[in-house]
């Protein structure tokens, strides 16, 4: 089985780290050719913008053509085809798969029958890899280490997949959390058992204001109406947050502002002009960070 | 050795096979899906409701002719760890086996969150069984989830 990118763990720290510094050379040579002859597949059964552009021009821009289909629409899915068949017919076209899939567990389950590597770019609200990583090319490129950062997660911490992956892959470097949420979207007890277990410390708090001022990082989070089943709870909490230019007064003059993005209200656009809004450049990592991704799965980086 | 074929029993003996005793009664189908049993041709003797001094009410089953692997009685564990196995050669109890919960397990229970892609396409579920303060969590294989032992749906054919 060739290797795959399904969930942060499937990478060591030592990848981790190698990913980011290939990213930081594709980010100074935004296009090198090393792919050319391969082709790509960019198979997304749910829709998004950012992720499938940022593929498909990573691809583009390592060389490689791209095929693929953005929502499933004009598939045979529609008259019925497995999963299975479908990943086993793709897998014998190209040379490596990118997938989004609204089901749990597809992308794992495609890595396991495709005879190319596959990058799971969202399997419902369970991983989102490459997010991660590029959520921690650009801490490392705002603080210049990943050592001993205080990193405050805020908004929905209970769906939030990026949430979940990034304290994850964030615990190889020693940090310090803090969550902020409402009540009703705290992080899940097991994500506090997993960091009690590594001895990792964090506080939890539902005042946005409690902690902007000591944070080298805010992540911000959206709070996603498609996770809720319940959308009177999703009223509730949609508006919890909204991060505004004058309560960065007293901020960490290193202190910088993440969002996987999209965003709703929770940033107010204000803050777009100050010197801590790093959303679009993170955004703009997202291509760097996924050409080093597939680079490295075909083995050239 | 233990004659099984005293008079006072409630189900009858079997010759050569596998007993299954002291399952809870509410767990006795649970028991007989996690082992696969609907689709078996051996003979089978259940007994349902018997009186027990440990739970009230339990369950036995005893399946003529069939002896099963230790990772297929260990998957009991997850839903009657207190339930007993005994070979049975001959009229007579040659082994008990004592049940440990697996560590891994293997297609005989559904992941319980919904939107995982076991519960939408054919694939053979798989998890990963880890124990925490008495209760045994299963880790899906696919989506990363746990279920508890408590809440597992055993699959059966006429799910």
């Amino acid at each position: 089985m060739p290797k795959s990118l399904i969930s942060i763990h499937d990478f060591s720290k030592e990848e981790i780290l190698h990913i980011l510094e290939i990213a930081a050379e594709f980010e100074k040579n935004k296009s090198q050719n090393i792919l050319a002859g391969k082709v790509i597949a960019c198979i997304f059964f749910e829709p998004s913008t950012r992720t499938r552009l940022s593929f498909e021009t990573a691809s583009n821009r390592l060389g490689a053509r791209v095929i693929g289909f953005s929502d499933t629409g004009n598939t045979s899915i529609t008259k019925g085809e497995s999963l299975k068949d479908t990943i086993k017919m793709v897998s014998n076209y190209v040379d490596l798969i990118v997938m989004r899939h609204p089901l749990e567990g597809a992308s794992r389950y495609a890595s396991e029958i495709a005879s190319v590597p596959v990058v799971n770019a969202g399997d419902g609200a369970n991983q989102h890899p490459s997010q991660t990583l590029l959520d921690l090319y650009s801490i490392k490129q705002t603080q210049g280490k990943l050592n001993d950062l205080k990193i405050n997660m805020v908004g929905d911490l209970k769906y939030g997949r990026t949430v979940h992956s990034l304290l994850q892959a964030m615990s190889h470097f020693s940090p310090n959390f803090v969550f902020t949420s409402p009540d009703e979207l705290m992080l899940p007890s097991e994500y506090k058992e997993w960091l009690d277990g590594k001895g990792i410390p964090y506080t939890e708090t539902r005042q946005l204001s409690d902690h902007l001022n000591d944070s080298d990082i805010i992540y911000m989070t959206r709070v996603q109406q498609e996770r809720f089943t319940d959308l009177m709870e999703y009223e509730k909490v949609k508006n919890f947050y909204r991060l505004e230019k004058s309560m960065l007064d007293n901020v960490k003059p290193n202190m910088k502002i993440l969002h996987p993005l999209p965003r709703l209200n929770e940033i107010s656009t204000d803050v777009d002009d100050t010197k801590y809004a790093y959303f679009y450049k993170q955004a703009e990592n997202g291509m760097y960070v996924r050409m080093a991704i597939i680079a490295y799965l075909l083995g050239y980086k | 050795m233990e004659n099984l074929s005293e008079k006072h029993l409630k189900v009858s003996a079997i010759k050569n096979g596998t007993v299954l005793d002291h399952i809870p009664a509410e767990q006795l189908f649970r028991v007989l899906d996690i082992l696969k049993l609907r689709d078996c041709k051996n003979q089978i003797t259940i007994g349902f409701n018997l009186d027990s001094k440990q739970y009230g009410k339990k369950g036995i089953i005893k399946i003529a002719e069939k002896f099963f692997e230790d990772d297929e009685l260990n998957y009991i564990a997850l839903i009657a760890p207190k339930a007993t196995v005994n070979i049975i050669k001959d009229f007579v109890v040659v082994e008990k086996k004592l049940l440990s919960i697996p560590e891994s397990v293997i297609g005989a229970i559904k992941c319980a969150n919904p939107v995982c892609v076991t519960n939408h396409e054919k694939i053979q579920t798989s998890f990963r069984t880890t124990v925490k303060d008495g209760e045994v969590l299963l880790k899906c294989h696919f989506c990363e989830k746990s279920t508890s032992n408590k809440e597992i749906q055993i699959v059966t054919n006429n799910r």
